[in-house]
């Protein structure tokens, strides 16, 4: 690994309440090294998008900091861009508006009008949305308004692409179009990447580290898994993979094993789908 | 052959359906129904009430007075025309005499007919309402997107929203004549005290459907904004202006249905030569035909109030992101 791009230190923050502060993260330490993609699983309510919030700087620290490029984050820029869970997108604007809004806004002064419109044309492109570019928001699909979303945020050109669950909200074909449209641009683009995700299946196949968090209040890192699987990824190939199964394994064992949800609403469901889980890999296993 | 049905179905696509036909048809039929109703009623109550101007005015007197009223602005008109003909002639035929002769136009100074009145009462609501928006939009904006602004004034609006033209109006009229003392007047006094008047009415709706809109921002277009780093003129151009613009259009037109309503009482006491004085006037004047007049005047009141917040809706669609909003 390069030397850290990304720097989280020391990092926890805490929210006042009427009895007293309410420390939601403490002790978060982790080096991210330029071009790597890592994803942040864990329960809800454990502080994931509190970290991503904190990397954005729409938060800020109650102790410790996040250091990019050798400089301490506490205001969000577009250098940190994020891709939103709901995508976002500026409802009275056209496809290419959003796009364009952020465009202006980063590369004013640096770039013509004519190679902003190339750099807009093709980041619709470069996430096949080109033949939408006059569409408001509400005119297309959820999958493609986060087409749009991650457009938006690759075109900011960002040193880190912060993604908070951004395939969370669709269905299950949609999801898996656009995690290979991901890792499509991620082989071009090579960005330092970080991903909110609840997927087990989309963090082993989109990650080359996945970091496990514990449950809150005072959520940290349990566990980092590094993902040694060969680039690029076919996820048909993996699923009888038996490495491919064995990170599941890890991160599934991690969550429902050893974080299990103590809440007895949140206890019945996590362990039935763990049992379902291991037992199709196992049979995955015993075919491969 | 085949392209014929399809041409066929193209030109029905276009076409109202025979279902939206047959719901507007049923539409309009209950609506004509309702208003036949309403006109059967006003004549037979109206011949029972006797007034000390005579028997209350039904449909039929009203609709004489109403093309008296045409025909006395006809006569006005043409009256007016020849007056100036008059002058024309006359100050030709001085030229004629004398080259050097010093030439002098007259305004004619007729009493205003109907149909002024009702372009005076127009632009001084429209000026009024207009006043009225640039002052309420732009506080509407800094106060919604400040919280503590927002403590600071909400107080105060919903101390003054409440009050009553009518006892706004003397304050208005001792100040206008305190603050507004002029050799050429630009306006006439009557009417900057209509017009004040019509604004310190109006400006509240707008005011706080502005707040509302403005400080209801969704959270995630906020993070945006901060992402981007816009500044804050961006912020309020791109962001804040358009996601407010439904609630500040619903402002917009709850304030000119007001603002056209004080307009009625401002310009009665007021004296300003619009609606209001028309009506005021043929209540002071009392021939027999002055309640007929009155009724002619309250259906135009009602028929312009209307026209102005359909045309506010028109407006409202045409602006609003929101196609799918449903607007009534």
């Amino acid at each position: 690994m390069q030397k850290a791009h990304l720097q989280l230190s020391q990092l926890g923050i805490s929210f006042p309440t009427p009895k007293g502060p309410f420390v939601a993260l403490q002790n978060v330490n982790l080096e991210i090294g330029k071009g790597e993609f890592i994803s942040l699983i864990g329960h809800s309510g454990c502080g994931k998008s509190t970290v991503l919030n904190l990397v954005a700087g729409l938060l800020q620290a109650s102790s410790g900091g996040v250091i990019l490029n050798q400089k301490e984050v506490n205001a969000p820029g577009p250098e940190r861009a994020v891709v939103f869970q709901n995508h976002s997108l500026l409802p009275w604007l056209s496809v290419y508006q959003n796009v364009e809004l952020a465009v202006k806004q980063v590369f004013r002064g640096k770039k013509s009008k004519a190679e902003m419109r190339d750099w807009i044309e093709h980041n619709l492109a470069l996430v096949q949305m080109s033949h939408a570019r006059d569409k408001r928001p509400a005119e297309i699909s959820g999958g493609m308004k986060q087409r749009v979303g991650i457009a938006r945020a690759l075109a900011m050109q960002p040193q880190v692409l912060l993604m908070d669950e951004p395939f969370g909200a669709l269905d299950a074909l949609t999801r898996a179009h656009l995690q290979d449209s991901l890792m499509d641009i991620q082989a071009q683009l090579n960005n330092t990447v970080i991903m909110i995700t609840h997927d087990v299946d989309e963090a082993v196949l989109l990650s080359d580290r996945i970091v496990m968090m514990t449950n809150g209040p005072a959520a940290t890192i349990g566990e980092i898994l590094q993902i040694a699987l060969p680039r690029p990824r076919n996820r048909i190939a993996l699923a009888d993979c038996a490495t491919y199964n064995h990170y599941r394994h890890e991160v599934l064992s991690f969550l429902y094993e050893k974080q299990r949800k103590v809440e007895v609403l949140a206890k019945a469901e996590p362990v039935k789908v763990t049992a379902d889980a291991l037992a199709g890999a196992a049979t995955r296993e015993k075919r491969a | 052959m085949s392209a014929i049905p399809s041409q066929w179905s193209r030109v029905k696509s276009v076409l109202p359906g025979q279902q939206q036909l047959a719901q507007w048809l049923k539409q309009s039929l209950l609506s004509a129904a309702g208003i036949a109703v309403f006109v059967l009623l006003w004549q037979l109550l109206a011949s029972q009430i006797t007034t000390s101007l005579g028997s209350f005015p039904g449909p039929l007197q009203v609709a004489q007075q109403w093309s008296a009223l045409v025909a006395e602005h006809k006569a006005e008109n043409a009256r007016e025309a020849a007056f100036y003909q008059r002058q024309l002639e006359r100050n030709a035929a001085s030229l004629a005499a004398n080259p050097d002769a010093v030439i002098t136009v007259r305004p004619y100074n007729g009493r205003p007919t109907f149909f002024s009145q009702i372009f005076t009462s127009l632009y001084t609501v429209l000026t009024g309402f207009v006043l009225a928006s640039l002052v309420a939009i732009p506080a509407g904006i800094v106060i919604g997107l400040s919280p503590r602004l927002y403590s600071a004034f909400n107080p105060l609006i919903q101390l003054f929203k409440p009050v009553s033209p009518l006892a706004w109006l003397p304050l208005v009229t001792i100040l206008v004549s305190a603050l507004y003392q002029s050799e050429q007047p630009l306006f006439a006094r009557s009417f900057l005290v209509s017009v004040f008047t019509v604004t310190l009415c109006s400006l509240w709706p707008t005011l706080l459907n502005t707040i509302v809109g403005v400080s209801n921002i969704s959270p995630d277009l906020q993070n945006v904004s901060r992402v981007l780093r816009l500044n804050w003129l961006t912020h309020v151009r791109r962001i804040v202006l358009p996601s407010a613009v439904p609630m500040i259009f619903t402002g917009l037109r709850l304030s000119l249905g007001i603002a056209w309503m004080v307009l009625i009482a401002a310009e009665m006491l007021a004296q300003n030569p619009g609606l209001g004085k028309f009506v005021w006037d043929e209540f002071q004047n009392g021939s027999s035909d002055s309640l007929s007049r009155i009724c002619v005047a309250v259906l135009v009141i009602g028929l312009i109030g209307y026209a102005l917040d359909r045309l506010m809706l028109q407006l409202q669609q045409r602006v609003n992101w929101d196609k799918s909003a449903q607007l009534r």
